[in-house]
């Protein structure tokens, strides 16, 4: 089998798998960073959101032969001890019932907040549509991304 | 001093306690007062039993609290409300608890399961008892130490303090509480032995705290688990690893109905990363129909194809390179037949009956006027996020499972069952759940993980891609109602609900929910079909689909009546006060509450340009619901904008929690009356992923707004009642938006096919 190197939170990592093996289970099944998660394998749930080169990407979509010298970034590597923005707005809101497919809405917000650090709740409502919350906490959702760029602004 | 409250303990029945050998003190506790007599303590925090105790709490020498909990965590938050119950009778600081997720072993319980709104309800006495009784030991302990009466010392936030302003912390008296607790346990044990025969023993009192003296129940507590989830810490049974472990994806018969005949494994086998192929199943069909099999065992009754391979991908792709011959076992199915056989239902005569007042023949004939109407809904997948998965460790002499399961020790009863092997050989440990929703109930996926390593002799991993979690799943049934009601010199006289159900559904306590008891010629009969689409609990079973039914009839009743829908519904109410009938599940006053709240807080009286409202209460699940439902006209289609939720569900105990619940529940049932449309055709659904079946997501979301009745009455659970009757405010708010009532459920498929008025 091919062996790949990938560059994942700041460090390379080497993984030998097929080339058609998405991003998502090379994480999960061989690096042991089993932070993003696997909800619907087609790309229409985002519960396995990650960075790649700053934009949020599906990782079930991303097979990792397509990965050669790209920056990705997973919730482990979005800070080092839970102290980004996004991440300390969905603790103070306290937004997660299950928690699943959490890690996936955070990726997406943080990315979505580079792009736009001022974002009105029309745009943060459309940013979001992208990920399923199945225990449906989106009115907390977005008031963490509100929070999340207020504090980013200030 | 604060008040207190004495009521009547009994410790033998549930709370034991130990010193630690480390220092410090140990209390097992049982949730739910099941514990046996003969129970010992272990002396040693490393060898915890968790056979007959299924809750542990430990008071350091430092006075840092833990409690192990058992309870299944499925995203309702009683990993973090139900330690809070014990943390305020104790009166320690929050910030010096932990807790920790115990494991579990599965021998010997009597009762865990998570389902039912029900943790909170049944915990509720056992969890203060235990926080007082811990409380008051570690008093008595300060007062020997002082050489003062206990009823001179107070104890905040963990620490006791006597008459003279002298402290210690519980730290400091840990050892001497348990070796006086040790003391007293003996003599109670003298005394009971002492006593003549049918002499029962004086009765032990504890003091609880008065609910207006909580300082911790009734504040915002965030979620226990938040810094691993949002750090992406493996919590799920997906995120389970173990040496050696292997992934195993099960092909199962893509139809209902359908067997394994024959399969060519060849080219699965042949791919790389795939280490075998099995088949298992033989043994679940055996038990098909057996008496030790329980509600919660779904089993199929065709084998299945497994793929064993060393990553989930490698054994995703063979799956799919496994070519099976499947035969029909028993008729294939469909939507439109059942539509069909579900009317003649109701159409027929064969009901069982479940609840009869008066005489509702004589009511109808007497009637002015008959109102009839048919309420459809389709079948509905549970869709956790997390699919379903389990991992199972079979060896000569133990058997290991850990994952994700509402009910472990039925799932763990049924694995020895079909291994036939001993209950006492196996250990679950559960972990934390992404969704529950009725789906783990059933326990399927343990039994096939159980039956894979089995056979392979290998710790394994089974888990599901969403499509197989889709398609073969355990589905909310497809339901339909035909309720009646005779109207004679302008007021309802009898009301006749009949229910068609694919696989059934209403059961005996249902039918005496409101309106049962308002009304003095009142019926309710059910049929069902038996099918071979597995059907079950999801969430708010019973109830999810029924209260949109009957809400909307009761609206369409004070429409025809032309009577104000709120003021018919608390005149309603009003006949139901001091009924004597101990059948009726809800409380006339509390439904009567909760409803006047919903409509001051919504402005239903007062409504905007443009916003229409819609206004329903509901009882369900023990805890008391009304709800309005905003919608507005955007670009000549309805939005559904805000739900107004008001709540009774007694003493609030984590209000951020409880939010949660709530504003979940309600989008929840918007979302699944709005668009959730399931179908099967020729025993196959016509759905697999989230490409054709359609959740809510956030930019179709209603802003939900919370509001509770206060009172100090127990606490009730909130995990499930604010979703059945969000359906019913958004029909009627659609009714007044678009000038036409819905009928059938999703309200998206249904509203498209008719003009809409702006």
């Amino acid at each position: 089998m091919p062996t790949y190197n990938l560059k994942i939170n700041g460090s390379d990592q080497s993984i030998e798998a097929a080339e058609d093996t998405p991003l998502l289970w090379a994480l999960r099944d061989q690096l042991d960073m089993v932070g993003t998660k696997f909800g619907c394998g087609i790309g229409q749930c985002g519960a396995c959101t990650v960075h790649v080169d700053g934009n949020a990407t599906r990782s079930c979509q991303l097979q990792i032969s397509q990965l050669d010298g790209k920056e990705i970034t997973t919730i482990e590597g979005l800070s080092e001890d839970g102290s980004h923005p996004v991440q300390e707005a969905w603790k103070a809101i306290d937004v997660p019932q299950c928690g699943y497919c959490q890690a996936g809405q955070i990726m997406t917000a943080s990315a979505f907040l580079e792009k736009n650090p001022d974002p009105s709740r029309e745009e943060i409502r459309n940013a979001m549509t992208g990920n399923i919350c199945r225990c449906a906490s989106y009115n907390r959702i977005e008031n963490a991304v509100a929070k999340a760029a207020e504090k980013k602004m200030a | 001093m604060s008040t207190t409250i004495s009521t009547k303990f009994s410790r033998r029945s549930f709370l034991r306690t130990s010193s630690l050998a480390s220092g410090g003190v140990l209390i097992g506790f049982n949730f739910f007062t099941a514990c046996k007599d003969t129970v010992k303590m272990p002396v040693d925090i490393s060898k915890l039993d968790y056979n007959d105790f299924n809750a542990f709490i430990k008071i350091s020498k430092e006075g840092m609290v833990t409690l192990f909990s058992p309870n299944p965590e499925i995203g309702q938050g009683v990993k973090t409300s139900m330690p809070m119950i014990i943390a305020e009778e104790l009166d320690v600081a929050w910030e010096n608890v932990n807790v920790v997720q115990g494991i579990l072993d599965t021998q010997n319980y009597t009762r865990q399961v998570a389902g039912g709104s029900q943790s909170i309800r049944f915990g509720w006495d056992a969890l203060r008892q235990t926080g007082a009784y811990a409380r008051q030991m570690l008093v008595n302990a300060a007062a020997a130490k002082w050489g003062v009466d206990a009823s001179e010392c107070t104890a905040k936030q963990g620490v006791i303090t006597n008459a003279k302003g002298e402290t210690l912390g519980y730290g400091d008296v840990v050892n001497e509480a348990a070796a006086l607790e040790a003391e007293r346990a003996a003599k109670r044990k003298a005394l009971i032995e002492s006593l003549a025969e049918g002499e029962q023993p004086p009765a032990e009192t504890i003091e609880l705290k008065d609910p207006k003296d909580y300082t911790l129940i009734g504040t915002d507590v965030g979620n226990v688990d938040i810094d691993k989830i949002i750090t992406g810490k493996p919590l799920f049974g997906l995120d389970y690893k173990a040496e050696g472990m292997v992934y195993a994806s099960v092909l199962r018969p893509p139809a209902f109905g359908q067997v394994l005949e024959s399969f060519d494994d060849a080219d699965a086998k042949a791919m790389p990363g795939v280490i075998d192929v099995i088949k298992i199943g033989e043994k679940a069909k055996d038990m098909l129909g057996k008496e030790q099999v329980d509600w919660t065992a779904k089993l199929a009754p065709s084998e299945k194809v497994v793929v064993i391979a060393e990553n989930s991908w490698a054994a995703i792709k063979a799956k799919k390179a496994i070519k099976a011959k499947w035969s029909d076992g028993s008729p294939l199915e469909n939507t439109k037949a059942h539509d069909k056989i579900l009317m003649d239902l109701l159409d027929g005569k064969d009901f069982t009956n479940l609840r009869k007042d008066g005489d509702v023949k004589k009511a109808f004939k007497q009637a002015d006027k008959v109102v009839e109407r048919t309420y459809e809904s389709p079948f509905l997948p549970h869709n956790c996020m997390e699919p379903m998965n389990f991992y199972a460790n079979v060896t000569d002499s133990k058997i290991h499972l850990v994952g994700p399961v509402q009910t472990p020790a039925s799932a763990a009863s049924t694995v020895a069952n079909l291994l036939g092997r001993d209950e006492k050989d196996i250990r679950l440990e559960m972990t934390r759940m992404g969704g529950g929703f009725g789906r783990r109930l059933y326990g399927d996926f343990v039994y096939e993980a159980a039956e894979i390593s089995d056979k392979i002799r290998r710790p394994v991993k089974m888990f599901s891609t969403r499509e197989d979690d889709m398609t073969t799943g355990v589905y909310r049934p497809a339901i339909k109602y035909r309720i009646a009601a005779s109207i004679k010199d302008g007021e309802i006289t009898g009301y006749h609900l009949k229910e068609a159900a694919v696989g059934g559904n209403m059961y005996g306590l249902i039918p005496n929910f409101f309106p049962a008891g308002a009304l003095d010629n009142y019926q309710v009969d059910v049929a069902k079909y038996d099918s071979n689409i597995t059907t079950g609990a999801w969430r708010a079973p019973y109830t999810n689909f029924l209260s949109y039914a009957e809400q909307s009839f009761l609206d369409e009743l004070a429409e025809v009546l032309e009577k104000d829908p709120v003021q018919m519904r608390l005149d309603m109410l009003e006949k139901v006060k001091g009924t004597t009938d101990d059948r009726i599940q809800y409380s006339a006053e509390r439904l009567q509450d909760v409803l006047k709240l919903a409509v001051e807080k919504s402005g239903y009286r007062t409504p905007k340009d443009g916003v229409f409202q819609g206004v329903c209460a509901y009882y369900c699940h023990n805890t008391h619901v009304a709800e309005v439902a905003d919608v507005v006209m955007e670009n000549n289609q309805p939005v559904v904008k805000k739900i107004t939720v008001a709540v009774d569900c007694g003493i609030v105990i984590n209000p951020l929690g409880a939010k949660n619940q709530i504003e979940g529940g309600a989008i929840d049932g918007v979302g699944h009356s709005m668009y959730g449309d399931f179908a099967f055709e020729n025993g196959m659904p016509t759905s697999n992923n989230y490409d054709k079946y359609r959740l809510i997501r956030m930019n179709e979301s209603p802003i939900v707004e919370t509001h509770f009745v206060k009172n100090a009455l127990s606490p009730t659970g909130l995990g499930e009642p604010t979703l059945p009757p969000a359906g019913a405010a958004v029909a009627i708010a659609l009714k007044k938006a678009t000038g036409n009532r819905l009928y059938k459920q999703p309200f998206a498929t249904n509203m498209a096919s008719k003009p809409i008025l702006g």
